[in-house]
């Protein structure tokens, strides 16, 4: 009975998602603008693209290099990140790059890109690196620099050696505080690939979001961009899950 | 050998020698200075002063965490260079992995040692029942409380074998009643372990509870200012604590830090 008004129930995320669609169906009907779908027409577009294939097509030209650009972040950015923590000599060649990227408007760096690698694969891999890496490899950093020193003097005086200590102790530490930046750097890579997309010659989702505002497709440009945000936020989710799963088995069931 | 034996058996009293020890930090804090002790070997001593004292350091230099600025510490004969396995550590906030088991937390000295999981674990569980946590290997440190995670962090430090058990304000964080109870089995574990212990408090009573030989030090620099021989009253908890060498060793010591207050 009272599991139902817990706050993490699915009920009561259930409802939230109940409210949001209702105020965005009533707000479509008013309407806001012309240019405004109602929710029950965008799901109408949603499955017009799906039923004529191209909504499919289109996101397997956009997922594949996101992947690629996001498997090159997690597992070069976590790298970099990791041994600027460990190391002084190369935190002092890497940070400073690092931190101008992430203070920067990158996003105005994309175009410039295209002039250098042309439109294609390697453009957009390149979109979605430079809009993830930073907040990876900063976030890695300051999470193996603050690790517990009470846990690390704790190896040591246990005879662990630098490897152990690194492993057993700084890593697991750590992996919170990476695995948020993994999760801010995915949500960039979102917005990277979506940039490169819209900014060099629209291909992928790029091409379903720009081609359908130019017929006045609202429904379908709508339906496409909610459903970017929607797998963007799975993403993120599916992150923090993974993280619980490999390094904190003490929180897993909360 | 037997040469070695005699020779060694004049001071085979001592375990842990340490030897015109001082430590400043940053250059300017002489947190200890000129240090000269000698730790009986199976017996409990306590470092007991006002804190800001250089305790912990010593304890510190004592485990091989921190280098002294100068002197040696001397363990079994050997001088030390750095942490050894004849020496284990017991910290003041426990130093416990959130994200590991009390099982393996138990077992993590002897993990980083390369034994295999199931003598680790076997070993490990022996001291968890020892320490009085049994039923709770599964659980994760943060469902204990604050006494029961000190258990835990003792039953590591007892899984290694070490000689010498070097203890930093164990009870600090544990409150009144959970405190007087683990000094007790404290005391019960002392019969059963024979292992030296260094223990370092700021509690009168607690020091003169549980030491053979009681070591004030003063503040800035942190020196030696008396060492207090405490034999152990027998009897049950309650008698030692209204027994009247006690509460004499107690007034005594109370009497000497006041003056540092004062000063
Ligand atoms: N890492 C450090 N750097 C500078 N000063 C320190 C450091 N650690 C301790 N001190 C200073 O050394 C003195 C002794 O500290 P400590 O050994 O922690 O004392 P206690 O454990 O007796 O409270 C204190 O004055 C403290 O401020
Ligand atoms: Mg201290």
């Amino acid at each position: 009975m009272h599991e139902w008004f817990n706050k993490d129930s699915i009920f009561w995320r259930l409802l939230s998602i109940l409210i949001f669609f209702s105020a965005w169906e009533i707000a479509g009907r008013v309407p806001i603008s012309p240019a405004f779908p109602t929710f029950i027409d965008t799901m109408e577009g949603l499955f017009r693209m799906i039923s004529d294939g191209s909504f499919f097509e289109k996101y397997m030209i956009t997922l594949k290099p996101l992947l690629v650009g996001v498997f090159i972040t997690c597992f070069f950015g976590i790298t970099f990140g990791v041994s600027m923590g460990l190391s002084d000599r190369i935190d002092w060649l890497g940070q400073p790059v690092f931190i101008v990227l992430q203070a920067a408007p990158v996003s105005a760096l994309i175009p410039m890109i295209t002039y250098v690698y042309g439109i294609g694969f390697t453009s957009k891999i390149i979109a979605v690196c430079i809009l993830a890496m930073p907040v990876v490899v900063l976030n890695s950093i300051n999470a193996v620099r603050n690790a517990n020193t009470s846990l690390i003097e704790m190896s040591r005086s246990f005879q662990g050696t630098r490897m152990q200590e690194v492993f057993k102790v700084i890593l697991p530490d750590a992996s919170p505080m990476i695995f948020a930046g993994l999760r801010l750097g995915v949500a960039g890579g979102f917005v990277g690939i979506v940039l490169a997309e819209l900014l060099i010659t629209p291909t992928g989702i790029g091409d379903l979001i720009s081609y359908h505002r130019s017929v006045a497709n609202y429904a379908e440009m709508y339906a496409t961009v909610l459903s970017i945000i929607l797998l963007a936020a799975a993403t993120v989710r599916f992150f923090e899950r993974l993280e619980v799963r490999l390094f904190r088995p003490e929180k897993q069931g909360t | 050998m037997a040469a070695e034996t005699s020779d060694t058996s004049a001071k085979a009293e001592s375990i842990v020698e340490v030897r015109h020890l001082s430590k400043t930090y940053d250059g300017r804090v002489r947190a200890l200075e000129d240090i000269n002790l000698s730790f009986p070997k199976g017996q409990l001593t306590t470092l007991l002063g006002p804190s800001g004292c250089g305790k912990t350091t010593m304890l510190k230099i004592i485990a091989g965490l921190l280098e002294p600025s100068s002197g040696e510490v001397f363990v079994n004969g050997k001088k030390i260079t750095g942490p050894g396995p004849e020496r284990a550590f017991v910290f003041q906030d426990f130093a416990l992995m959130p994200w590991a088991t009390v099982l393996r937390n138990a077992a993590f000295g002897l993990e980083l040692r390369g034994m295999a999981k199931n003598e680790r674990n076997e070993i490990a569980r022996k001291y968890i029942a020892e320490v009085g946590l049994t039923g709770f290997e599964n659980s994760y440190p943060r469902e204990l409380s604050g006494g029961m995670r000190q258990r835990v962090g003792l039953a590591r430090a007892l899984a290694v074998n070490a000689d010498v058990l070097l203890m930093d304000e164990p009870f600090s964080a544990v409150d009144e009643q959970t405190r007087r109870k683990f000094q007790e089995d404290m005391l019960a574990l002392m019969e059963i372990e024979k292992k030296t212990f260094i223990f370092v408090t700021h509690s009168i009573e607690e020091a003169v509870y549980l030491s053979d030989q009681v070591v004030l030090l003063s503040r800035l620099p942190g020196k030696v200012s008396e060492i207090i021989k405490a034999p152990k009253a027998a009897g049950s908890p309650d008698e030692i604590r209204r027994d009247k060498v006690y509460l004499d060793t107690v007034e005594h010591i109370w009497q000497t830090l006041r003056k540092y207050l004062e000063e």
